[in-house]
């Protein structure tokens, strides 16, 4: 960083970051604010509710919505961790080769990668929903997980083999010279340098899995494997002239919390900086 | 403690290119050796296979007296310092020291006592909580040198441990590496390819040439006696100047006019129609400066001294002249080849600092012959030592041979010297 910044360039970078803060937050904003307004108030043309209630989030988590969303709940975490896993631990593997091994074929597993995950997932749906039906997979979590591998693994598989490629190898021979086993080197070594970029790699692949909704909503079709975000879509309001948005509100409020605890607590893991200082600044 | 033995040991790599080719090297119990060549000469591929991470092709490595060929780096119990300190960021320096200790089980207690008295040894105690990211070149490389010392090792190996610090650090950092070594007495493997490095550490420097070990010997014999023109030009700053001379009834026409070498250094030249005179920079000398109890010794020219750079204590003088085609080739090969950009048809003259040449100017110089070497420039063997001097015997020779050369310059230069010198024994130089 230069540290001579003029006081005219540090006030255009805040206003410029300020911006960009107000333009991601406001839409969670409303949110929150909307999952505290009444069923009157829901259109009350305010941005803030005129009475606080807490009845959305006692409708999806103890009242009516309960069976819906809580099962929504469970479902979503479990299928998310599940693929996340998996996701890690193949292309950990995979990623260890990448970087490590010369072998023909190295380029094509990438190239592989990077296709699987810009290939429109809608595309494939259809087909996919039938082909789950004749062999069924409908409405399973394995059902749900295969698909979010294939959005998972492709980006794990990124991220970790440029991870891997920049940690120093090097540490390894030296570690065998200072008396260890290859084991030892591995785990006494290597781990601690890999571990920052297999969390964050899991960390973004949960977030993937966790915001899917074009496969949790065509693979499913009743709460033994409906995630969150399908069956947000399902829930309806109290009576036929009352909008649902008050409880899906509160809804989202609570799939994000999640996510903004796992980014708190992993944020100082998630520092790529650890790797320096191997070689020579 | 152990001495290293290597037995015409090769390397090639998976491409079938020999890396190292038949090497064989005596390394003493406590000797200090350099292994020094041009980059991509093999020589971290040799101490790789000393420590045991490269895989041997042929031949046999021992230490001690045991071969290890087939065994394991932590098998072998050398410690290395590598080229970029290969620390552990995740570990503090502490830590980084205390790791191969720790790998071997020692107790807390000793951990941290031997931890404390490498670190003293190193100036590194106020630093020891703190991770490797945080500190500067030259620290990171004392804690490498902690870790490697820390414990006892069989031997130590240095892959080019100076080779990312700067000039100033570096020349700290050698006379520290040079003190350690004489006080744990310990084996040492030394990879450079700095001649300054190469010449003021070692007992015995090895050169190596594309795989291919050129000479052993102490810094001083190399110097003096190098076997070939590839060791000629690269030990020595400035490099030694390579003159062209046809060869014609028994005498050497020069562009510097005709040279009679002396009784010490005549060689068989018949047969030849070229030959290459090897002469360092300081045997070149201001005319005018020149004693006439030496003057005879040598030959007297006028040279047009193009540049001059004065250093305070000496001065060089730039000599440009005309080379034959194929010699000229010849000597940008050998250029390329040494990594060096000296300008080959030009002499560079090292002359008293007194010395009040002008540039521009057609002066006298001496040269003197009695330290000239002949060159077969085809094979580039140094016809003036005998094939014999290519490795020199292991032995602590090097501060006796001091001794030797003492004494002898006292006696100097009447004293002829003998046409073949038995390898072995203290080398006998007349030299200024
Ligand atoms: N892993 C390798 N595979 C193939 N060739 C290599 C490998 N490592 C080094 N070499 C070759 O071996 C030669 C010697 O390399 P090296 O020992 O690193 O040289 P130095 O340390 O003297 O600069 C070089 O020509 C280099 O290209
Ligand atoms: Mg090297």
């Amino acid at each position: 960083m230069n540290d001579q910044k003029t006081g005219r360039q540090v006030a255009l970078w805040w206003i410029v970051g300020a911006a960009v803060v107000v333009y991601a937050l406001f839409p969670v904003a409303w949110i929150v604010s909307l999952s505290f307004k009444s069923a009157a108030d829901l259109s009350n043309q305010q941005f803030l509710p005129t009475t606080f209630v807490w009845s959305n989030y006692e409708d999806i988590l103890v009242g009516d919505a309960q069976d819906l969303f809580l099962s929504a709940l469970r479902n979503s975490i479990g299928i998310c961790l599940i693929a996340t896993f998996i996701a890690v631990l193949l292309s950990t593997f995979c990623a260890y080769a990448i970087a490590r091994l010369d072998f023909p074929g190295k380029r094509v597993i990438l190239t592989t990668a990077l296709a699987v995950a810009i290939f429109p997932v809608i595309s494939i749906v259809t087909p996919l929903f039938n082909l789950w039906r004749n062999i069924g997979l409908y409405d399973t979590w394995p059902g749900v997980i295969i698909p979010y591998l294939s959005l998972t693994l492709p980006i794990s598989i990124w991220t970790l083999s440029a991870f891997f490629r920049q940690i120093p190898w090097e540490l390894e021979q030296a570690a065998q010279v200072d008396g260890a086993t290859t084991w030892q080197a591995f785990r006494r070594v290597i781990v601690p340098l890999a571990t920052p970029g297999v969390f964050t790699t899991a960390i973004i692949s949960f977030f993937i899995a966790w915001n899917d909704f074009v496969y949790g909503i065509s693979l499913t079709s009743t709460e033994a494997a409906r995630p969150v975000p399908a069956a947000l879509a399902f829930f309806t309001g109290a009576s036929q002239f009352e909008q649902p948005a008050g409880g899906i509100a509160a809804a989202a409020v609570i799939v994000t919390i999640p996510v903004v605890i796992l980014v708190l607590l992993f944020q100082r893991r998630i520092v790529s900086g650890l790797t320096q200082g191997a070689v020579k600044g | 403690m152990a001495a290293i033995t290597m037995k015409n040991i090769v390397k090639q790599y998976g491409d079938g290119f020999p890396a190292v080719n038949d090497v064989s090297l005596d390394i003493a119990d406590g000797e200090f050796m350099i292994l020094v060549g041009p980059s991509g000469c093999g020589k971290s591929t040799l101490l790789r296979m000393i420590v045991g991470l490269e895989d041997i092709t042929s031949g046999d490595m021992l230490i001690g007296d045991e071969r290890v060929n087939e065994k394991a780096p932590r098998d072998r119990n050398l410690s290395m310092v590598f080229q970029n300190y290969a620390l552990y960021p995740h570990l503090t320096v502490f830590e980084n020291i205390a790791f191969p200790l720790r790998l071997h089980k020692v107790s807390d207690t000793q951990v941290k006592e031997r931890v404390q008295k490498a670190a003293a040894l190193l100036e590194l105690t106020e630093h020891l909580d703190r991770k490797p990211a945080n500190l500067s070149g030259g620290q990171r490389q004392r804690v490498a040198m902690g870790r490697a010392i820390v414990r006892e090792a069989q031997a130590f190996l240095f892959d080019e441990p100076l080779s990312n610090l700067d000039a100033k650090l570096r020349g700290q950092m050698r006379t520290e590496i040079s003190r350690l070594q004489k006080r744990l007495g310990i084996t040492t493997v030394y990879v450079t390819h700095d001649q300054v490095e190469a010449m003021t550490l070692g007992d015995r420097v090895a050169v190596l040439r594309k795989g291919v070990l050129q000479q052993v010997a102490s810094p001083r014999t190399l110097y003096e006696e190098p076997v070939n023109l590839f060791v000629a030009g690269f030990i020595g700053s400035p490099p030694m100047n390579f003159i062209p001379a046809a060869v014609a009834d028994g005498e050497l026409r020069t562009p510097f006019g005709p040279m009679r070498l002396p009784q010490t250094r005549s060689v068989d030249l018949s047969g030849r129609e070229m030959v290459l005179v090897g002469a360092r920079p300081e045997a070149f000398e201001d005319a005018a400066v020149v004693s006439d109890t030496v003057r005879d010794h040598g030959m007297t020219f006028d040279a047009n001294v193009d540049v001059i750079e004065w250093l305070g204590n000496e001065q060089y003088a730039y000599v440009p002249y005309e080379a034959p085609d194929d010699i000229r080739k010849r000597l940008a090969e050998l250029e390329r080849e040494l990594d060096s950009e000296a300008m080959r048809t030009q002499l560079v003259v090292s002359l008293d600092a007194t010395s009040r040449l002008a540039e521009g100017s057609a002066a006298p110089l001496w040269l003197d012959l009695r330290t000239v070497h002949i060159f077969d420039p085809a094979s580039g063997d140094n016809l003036t030592v005998s094939p014999t001097r290519g490795v020199e015997a292991p032995a602590r020779q090097s501060g006796q041979s001091t001794a030797d050369r003492g004494s002898e310059a006292g006696a100097s230069d009447e004293d002829s010297r003998p046409q073949t010198p038995q390898a072995g024994a203290g080398e006998g130089t007349a030299s200024g």
